[in-house]
């Protein structure tokens, strides 16, 4: 091992053709999108499908790495699957975060599949991504009762023996792309939601389980959408679920409770993989702010004079160069994190750690440029106060700021959940 | 690629300097600050660790290649232990590093495996001034042109071990450009103040004012001979140190404002057990994690050579200044009133942390 910073070849062509993407696709549409809340940009979402299915995957969910036959001789590469898509994942949230949260190809859904479900189930559930029409999965968690401390959740699954079936019950809310997962339009492929249920609530978080609910199924009905701040292009949707029913084998993880949190450990690892990529869209959106700074900066004569001590500094320069400090360190630590990621190392604290930072670093700067803007900052005809909104989701889902430093505080000082609450 | 792990020489060495931090620099540290006075025996024992001897090429002497990151990770090591300390034991540095990266040839020969050879001999440099808006790419120390020679004139800084020097590099602007002169000890028009500096920390480390009264070079003791060197490259390495140093202090305050956080009860509970002082310990541990992977990425592009090396570890540079007073502070913070008393090291770390900022000079990997 070593230490370096080189962008790996794969990764530099991805953010090029991306970065082409994002100009041509997303910013042209970017204000339209945000104004017309629930509208879909269908152009984008098609042609972002065409091209992940004509390199193979129809989503941007890391492939499995296969070594090709004949490669053995060669030196074994390292991977790289989750660096890349943590720098396709900024580079379309600088293009758009609303388009990018609504990229087809599976989301929070199909990375629980991934974490915690078999191999079969991944086969049976996953491959759908690939065919011809462009194909949603969502996540549903949160509850009305419950958002970071899952452990209140309420929505019940028990099994019906005699139909070997599980019978689901409550309401989840605050699903990314629930709308396109369970409601598909006819543009779009059979999607599926994945809901998180407890099977014994009196064994508390070790009852709680992840079920595959297929589009369509009757029992579900989306009920709502959100109307929001920012991440208007993405659609949130309340849904509700009255007696639905799931084949036996539609659960993730094990059908049996043991007293142990094995199943709510689940849910947890899928964030220590979606922490990081969450980081990293929020820095894409900070990223475009910071570039249009100091773009408009400079058309307006101010130069920013790197070098010089604080004290001979400007006020602006000042802030420029702090964001650029924030901006920079907030993405190597998402690198890092990924990079644990693709190397099989243990990435909880990591995780959380550039979750927390890019929280934070995403929300000051795009507040920042919008202030040093001026007028121009909080006008519509510029983007820029759009990133400002869109920006600040980066610090709540996913475990807000809070929750990710209660985590980190853990690790550090070895912690257990009872010891520190 | 991208690459977060140091290579098993690298992890060796951190290892071995880890250990000379943690036995040694660290139980000196208080009685060296309260007596003003480094043991020899101390600063000899780190120099024998062999991490600038490991920096310089065989035919200068020594034994290995300068690595800026293999530089910043035994810099964050070394002043984990004691920052005085560590800046004393690499003192030779600011002498020896200049000259490997913009010495000329001779100068190379003369002067470097003189400083690596056998115990640790002062040589130092001279970058500091006395003004409050000292900038090392400004200075107000002027070298001037006379026939082949130049002449300096002004006066410099808290110049470690100036004293006993055998010789020393002394930075002045020359047509408005910083570059270096090597100055030998007992140089016409060169004095040294006979009383240390005092200063808010680090005064355990030997620091002088030095005069220099038209002190006549030779053309051929300008740094890099007749044709000079990039002071940029040297003031980036200057700044990926005090970067590191700053990482490895705030972590050192860190660590035992975590131990004792875990320690001490208020209200029934271990301290650490409270939000208010457990967020306090994660978001140190997050700024400083995240100016440690600044730090490196810029040591690895001055490494590599890239374009924007020198902005990549000015940014790091400011960033770690910044966090080593953010981290320090709230040590001092969480021990309480117990912080603020000098038994225990936080408050002398956060002393050492507010320098970061403005001393940039006094070490270079």
């Amino acid at each position: 091992m070593t230490i370096e910073f080189e962008t790996p070849k794969p990764i530099a062509q991805t953010q090029f053709v991306l970065k082409t993407v994002a100009e041509n696709m997303m910013r042209p549409q970017s204000r339209e999108m945000d104004e017309n809340e629930h509208e879909i940009p269908f152009g984008y979402i098609e042609f972002m499908h065409n091209a992940m299915r004509s390199i193979g995957g129809g989503s941007l969910a890391p492939k499995e790495e296969k070594p090709k036959e004949g490669d053995e001789k060669k030196e074994k590469r390292p991977p790289i699957a989750y660096q890349n898509l943590a720098a396709q994942i900024e580079m379309l949230s600088w293009g758009d975060v609303g388009f990018y949260l609504v990229t087809p190809g599976g989301g929070l859904g199909a990375a629980a599949v991934q974490a915690a479900g078999t191999p079969e189930q991944r086969a049976k559930f996953l491959a759908r991504f690939n065919e011809e029409k462009p194909t949603f999965a969502a996540m549903c968690m949160t509850e009305a009762g419950a958002g970071s401390d899952t452990s209140a959740i309420r929505t019940r699954a028990v099994l019906d023996e005699a139909a070997n079936e599980w019978v689901i019950n409550g309401e989840k809310i605050f699903v990314t792309a629930g709308e396109k997962s369970f409601n598909p339009r006819e543009q779009f492929g059979k999607g599926f939601i994945v809901v998180w249920a407890n099977i014994d609530p009196t064994a508390g978080r070790a009852g709680m389980r992840a079920f595959v609910v297929e589009a369509g199924t009757p029992g579900v009905k989306v009920v709502g959408l959100e109307r929001k701040l920012g991440i208007r292009a993405s659609d949130t949707a309340t849904i509700s679920l009255v007696d639905v029913r799931v084949p036996f084998e539609n659960i993730l993880g094990s059908p049996t409770v043991e007293k142990t949190t094995t199943g709510f450990k689940g849910a947890m690892a899928t964030f220590d993989a979606t922490r990081p990529l969450v980081a990293a869209s929020g820095i894409g959106v900070a990223r475009a702010a910071l570039e249009f700074l100091k773009e408009k900066l400079a058309e307006g004569g101010v130069e920013i004079r790197y070098g010089l001590p604080r004290n001979k500094l400007t006020a602006v320069e000042k802030e420029v160069i702090d964001m650029e400090i924030q901006l920079r360190s907030a993405w190597l630590m998402v690198l890092k994190a990924v990079w644990m990621a693709d190397n099989k190392k243990p990435n909880a604290l990591e995780s959380s750690m550039s979750k927390v930072r890019a929280g934070d670093v995403v929300t000051k700067i795009t507040q920042k440029a919008v202030e040093i803007m001026g007028p121009l900052g909080y006008s519509r005809e510029f983007l820029l106060e759009k990133w400002f909104r869109d920006a600040k989701i980066t610090d709540i889902y996913e475990g807000t700021g809070q929750i990710n430093r209660l985590v980190v505080a853990r690790q550090i000082l070895g912690y257990s959940g009872k010891e520190l609450r | 690629m991208y690459s977060f792990e140091p290579n098993e020489e690298q992890q060796m060495l951190v290892d071995a300097v880890g250990k000379y931090a943690q036995n040694d620099l660290r139980p000196a540290a208080h009685d060296a600050e309260e007596s003003r006075e480094l043991p020899k025996k101390l600063i000899s024992k780190g120099w024998e660790l062999g991490f600038l001897q490991a920096s310089i090429p065989e035919a200068y002497g020594g034994f290995g290649d300068r690595s800026a990151v293999t530089g910043a990770l035994a810099m964050e090591e070394f002043a984990f232990g004691d920052l005085a300390g560590a800046l004393a034991v690499l003192t030779p540095s600011l002498f020896a590093m200049p000259i490997l990266l913009g010495g000329s040839e001779e100068q190379k020969q003369e002067y470097l495996p003189k400083v690596i050879e056998g115990d640790w001999t002062p040589y130092t440099a001279a970058l500091i001034e006395y003004v409050f808006d000292f900038d090392p790419t400004a200075l107000k120390t002027t070298a001037t042109a006379d026939g082949g020679d130049y002449v300096l004139s002004g006066e410099k800084a808290f110049v470690p071990f100036a004293k006993d020097a055998e010789a020393m590099i002394v930075y002045a602007s020359l047509d408005g450009k910083t570059q270096g002169f090597i100055v030998p000890k007992g140089a016409a028009g060169l004095s040294v103040a006979d009383e240390r500096e005092k200063l808010m920390g680090l005064n355990a480390l030997p620091m002088y004012r030095v005069k220099l009264d038209g002190v006549k070079v030779p053309a051929a003791k300008r740094l890099g001979g007749e044709a000079g060197h990039d002071f940029e490259l040297i003031l980036a390495s200057m700044r990926i140190a005090s970067a590191s140093a700053a990482v490895g202090v705030a972590k050192a305050s860190l660590e035992y404002a975590t131990n004792y956080a875990k320690e001490r009860e208020a209200f029934g509970v271990k301290i650490a057990q409270k939000q208010a002082i457990a967020f306090m310990l994660a978001e140190m541990a997050i700024e400083i994690e995240a100016m440690r992977l600044l730090t490196w990425e810029a040591a690895w592009k001055l490494d590599t050579g890239k374009e924007d090396a020198a902005q990549a570890a000015y940014l790091a540079f400011t960033g770690a200044a910044d966090m080593a007073m953010m981290v320090t502070d709230r040590g001092v913070q969480i021990l309480g009133g117990h912080g603020y008393i000098r038994e225990h090291p936080v408050e002398l770390w956060m002393r050492n942390g507010r320098g970061f900022a403005m001393l940039t000079g006094l070490a270079i990997v």
